[in-house]
């Protein structure tokens, strides 16, 4: 990348805002949950407030997608299901960023599957926010891999009947360090889920109900309240000694993370699991890189090339 | 893959220690004549030879297993010879099952010019009956077949070679003792061959020293015993095959040769190119360069992940480089197929990266341990839409360093994937070349992350793309997006169809303009005349030897050997209007419309009727003779075995 010369003529930083980050007008059907999903996304930006140049936003194909463009942040649109690897690679090779990669299930859970997993085997620093409507919207009402049995869609017109899939089964068994799940009608919970996404060190996902109004109307009816659901929550534990604590989800017991996974539709929202105690790939990436810098004390760039070149003579 | 342990069997191993040695001296490159080169002998008998004789060059086939170590043995003569600065080139088969198998080492070396790993051998080392009866038609005439006589009987009628037997496996049993069993033969077997040839003894050991040293003390113990045990091989009965390689002189002001091999040279290459991140997935034979990367990185403060698979690997190459840290990644043949919509991608977003692929037998899983040039067109056109893109394509294991800085180069001027097409030939020969002058190759790179002025555009349409990095403050507030969505100037998306066509030809022109810059394209031997030589890639060396035969047919002949394969060197049509005919020899086959790859490219760029097409599939690299035929076959010469030499180097003193 070559330098420019001329010197920067931006205004001073001001504190991020709506308006700061709004970015291109979004490309999404009116009554999209994804809105909604962006609007939180603000949001959690101005609470965390990180230096603007150091935010990066980047997705894969679909509906949600188009994420990045909406919002005022360095970023991009990569390829169909392949955002993690190349966010896993700006985090990996750019420590000083905070990473935030979007999408949507078929990107995530179908074309993607294979990267979902490994990418939290690996645990990079970074967020992944998947915007679920459990159906293709963008190539117009195909099954997705989420779309429930008896899901009437152009490729199932008769019902789908291949098994969906279970996302928080899938990310807790992936390995992924943060596992939440939230709702696009519930804008305060939503934020909440990101933030304490974003904040937490090593692979963060939440998925979030986001209702295509145009091809699967109706969709999350059951955990909205507004149509006549209910929105559950999970209830934390205290670590306070009452009774009712003992009831409480502890987001470190994987096995009691599991069991959450499988309760039945529309299931519960909130924090599934969280592992503080697994070190990031960035850590141990750059733990390897000190310890064997350390065992060529330090040498430069050029010594350690001329030594191998010598051992070749 | 399901290769993976072939990896194994095929990646050289070389033991390093830490510290300098004073490298030996090497003569500055005046072309030398050898006695393998045909010129020196065009007729075709037997060289006048004298006792003891001194010979320029000598090619050694060692023929066994793959689990004996002959590789081994190959390396530390390969070794030797670039210490004592003589030329070397080798050439290695190695089986693609998991463990075992026949495999073969040939290592040519000598003074003078060392192009090809020889035609056929003068010397095979035969460690088992199928090693004999499977190589005994390489041996030469007046060759020495050395084999051994606790598993060979050769063919009592054959009078053509020198046949010696050697006890290997007993002597060196006998040598290391009982509990090695007969580990250590291919040590034994060096030993013989120091005896032979007159080879340097203070170096060998000193290599084997460095090769095993580190490990257990009784290995190191047991390798010099095999070594001197085969020395000490009664000399009575070698006393009709002892031979000296010709020395040459110390040259004090020449730069040390380097020995290694073509994966590693290219790895080597990115290093100092300043690339300190990647990503790949294992595949034979590209696995040693993500090896290399693997270890090596860490140290100069950058990573290599090893990913899920090779869309995974590509595209974390791309966020490296996105993130302002030029990436490589890498593959053979079925890998780059799998990057290909990610390299679409990159062309669109206008991204930097350099993909290596190690060329292999194709399509499919095809022979993963052979060569092949089939991926010339995937490389070029490999993807949806118009997606122009550099391809490189390196002639010698030395040529491996240098383009690996050039593509590394080229990826962050024109802001594009650059491929550099490389094979399985170059990935696994050894051969000896100068020791760069890294001081002054040696490229610091960092991301550039000063503050960008209002006026910044990530896509000007009159002017190369120079990303802003995340971490660069934009002046204009507004922060850039890469998109793969066709887009304008500043990265929005737009379906508008002026603008697409602009976009599309300003991606095309960058690429074209890297042409300009391309050091001029030089044509070896006749500069004009009746037949130009055109190669790429490992048949380098075979073509350049191939000149000299067929002009002494009387033929006026050139070679010219394209390193630059998309876009293509801009002189190429002035040097072909010199010729009469153009054949363009590659490892490839000559598809449905009768050329190979490169010709049928370079065919639709010049429509010049000259330019036919040389093709083969058998899976190994060109030999001289095979060239220098089928082109005399081609041009109707009456003797298409002109200016072939019949005998072995060895001859004339064997028979005495």
């Amino acid at each position: 990348m070559s330098a420019l010369s001329a010197p920067p003529t931006g205004p001073a930083r001001a504190a991020l805002n709506k308006k700061v980050l709004a970015a291109d007008h979004p490309t999404w059907c009116p009554g999209c949950g994804d809105f909604a999903v962006l609007a939180s996304f603000y949001k959690v930006l101005e609470k965390l407030n990180y230096p603007q140049e150091k935010i990066v936003t980047f997705a894969g194909i679909g509906c949600s997608s188009r994420f990045p463009y909406f919002v005022n942040s360095h970023g991009g649109h990569f390829i169909h299901g392949r955002s993690l690897p190349f966010a896993a690679g700006i985090s990996l090779g750019r420590d000083d960023l905070h990473v935030f990669a979007f999408g949507g299930d078929g990107d995530g859970f179908s074309i993607g599957g294979n990267h979902l997993v490994h990418t939290a085997r690996k645990n990079p620093r970074m967020t992944y926010v998947i915007m679920d409507n459990s159906v293709y919207g963008l190539t117009k009402k195909q099954t997705s891999p989420t779309s429930p049995l008896g899901f009437k869609s152009k490729t199932d017109p008769w019902g789908a009947f291949d098994q969906p899939i279970n996302p928080m089964r899938t990310l807790i068994n992936s390995g992924a360090t943060f596992v939440a799940r939230s709702h696009a009608t519930q804008v305060n919970h939503m934020v909440e889920m990101m933030y304490r996404a974003a904040q937490h060190d090593g692979f963060s996902v939440v998925e979030i109900l986001s209702e295509c109004v145009e091809f699967y109307e109706g969709a999350f009816d059951a955990a909205n309240p507004r149509k006549g659901g209910a929105f559950q929550t999970i209830e934390e534990k205290k670590h306070d000694g009452t009774p009712e604590d003992a009831k409480r989800h502890d987001p470190t017991d994987e096995l009691a993370a599991f069991q959450l996974a499988l309760e039945p539709w529309p299931g519960k929202f909130g924090v599934y699991y969280e592992n503080k105690t697994r070190p990031t790939k960035n850590a141990l990436e750059q733990k390897l890189i000190a310890a064997t810098r350390e065992k060529t004390k330090g040498a430069s760039d050029l010594e350690l090339l001329q030594k191998t070149f010598a051992r070749m003579r | 893959m399901q290769e993976l342990s072939a990896i194994r069997e095929q990646s050289f191993y070389y033991h390093r220690v830490d510290g300098d040695r004073p490298g030996t001296q090497r003569e500055p490159s005046n072309f030398m004549v050898s006695l393998n080169s045909p010129s020196n002998n065009p007729e075709g008998g037997p060289a006048k030879a004298a006792p003891n004789r001194t010979l320029n060059d000598v090619v050694i086939r060692l023929a066994g297993n793959s689990q004996d170590g002959i590789q081994a043995v190959g390396g530390f003569l390969a070794r030797l010879a670039g210490r004592s600065a003589q030329e070397v080139m080798t050439y290695m088969t190695i089986p693609s099952t998991i463990s075992g198998g026949p495999s073969i080492f040939q290592v040519r070396m000598g003074t003078g010019d060392i192009l090809s790993a020889g035609d056929r051998a003068d010397v095979l080392v035969a460690f088992y009956q199928h090693s004999y009866e499977s190589h005994r038609a390489a041996l030469r005439p007046g060759g020495v077949l050395l084999y051994d006589s606790d598993h060979v009987t050769p063919n009592p009628d054959d009078k053509e070679v020198t046949a010696v037997g050697v006890p290997m496996t007993s002597a060196t049993v006998e040598a290391v003792g009982g509990s090695s069993k007969e580990k250590g033969k291919n040590i034994y077997v060096l030993g013989l061959l120091a005896r032979m040839f007159d080879l340097n003894v203070p170096k060998l050991t000193q290599l084997i020293k460095e090769r095993f040293g580190g490990k257990n003390e009784d290995i190191v113990r047991n390798a010099l015993l095999a070594f001197d045990a085969g020395y000490a091989y009664p000399a009575e009965n070698l006393h009709h095959i002892l031979y000296k390689l010709d020395q040459p002189a110390p040259a004090p002001n020449a730069r040390p040769q380097v020995t290694t091999d073509g994966n590693t040279a290219l790895t080597y290459g990115l290093i100092t190119a300043g690339v300190r991140y990647g990503a790949g997935y294992p595949i034979t034979p590209w696995s040693s360069i993500m090896e290399t990367l693997r270890t090596e990185l860490p140290k100069y403060g950058g990573i290599f992940v090893q990913c899920e698979d090779e869309i995974a690997a590509v595209s974390t190459a791309l966020g490296f480089s996105y993130g302002g840290n030029l990436a490589i990644t890498g593959s053979s043949g079925p890998g780059l197929s799998l990057k290909a919509e990610a390299l679409g991608w990159a062309v669109m977003a206008e991204i930097p990266l350099v993909v290596v692929n190690v060329q292999r037998g194709g399509p499919s899983t095809g022979l993963p341990t052979s060569v092949e040039q089939s991926d010339l067109m995937q490389a070029v056109y490999g993807s949806h839409g118009d997606a122009p893109r550099i391809v490189l394509a390196p002639k010698t294991v030395e040529d491996c360093f240098y383009t690996a800085i050039e593509a590394a180069k080229l990826a962050r001027e024109y802001s594009t994937p650059v491929i550099i097409l490389t094979d399985q030939a170059l990935a696994t020969r050894i051969e000896a070349f100068d020791e760069p002058d890294l001081p002054k190759l040696m490229i610091e790179a960092k991301p550039d992350l000063a503050p960008r002025p209002a006026s910044f555009k990530p896509y000007p349409l009159d002017g190369l793309t120079r990303h802003a990095p995340p971490g660069a403050v934009m002046g204009s507030g507004k922060y850039p997006t890469v998109s793969g969505l066709e887009h304008d100037e500043l990265g929005h998306p737009t379906a508008n169809p002026a603008l697409h066509q602009k976009m599309t030809a300003k991606r095309r022109e960058k690429i074209k303009a890297a042409a300009k810059a391309f050091a001029p394209l030089e044509v070896f031997g006749d500069q004009s005349g009746d037949v130009l030589l055109v190669g790429w890639g490992c048949t380098y060396g075979p073509i350049h030897e191939a000149v000299g035969r067929l002009q002494s047919a009387g033929l006026k002949v050139g070679h010219a050997h394209i390193r630059h394969i998309h876009p293509l060197d801009q002189d190429l049509e002035k040097i072909f209007a010199r010729f009469k005919h153009i054949r363009v020899i590659e490892i490839n086959d000559e598809g449905l419309y009768g050329q190979g790859q490169l010709a049928t490219l370079l065919r639709a760029k010049f429509c010049n009727p000259a330019i036919g097409s040389i093709t083969k599939t058998d899976g190994l690299t060109y030999r001289v003779s095979e060239i220098v035929e089928r082109v005399a076959q081609d041009l109707g010469l009456t003797n298409i075995k002109t200016g072939a030499r019949k005998f072995s180097v060895l001859a004339e003193q064997s028979r005495a």
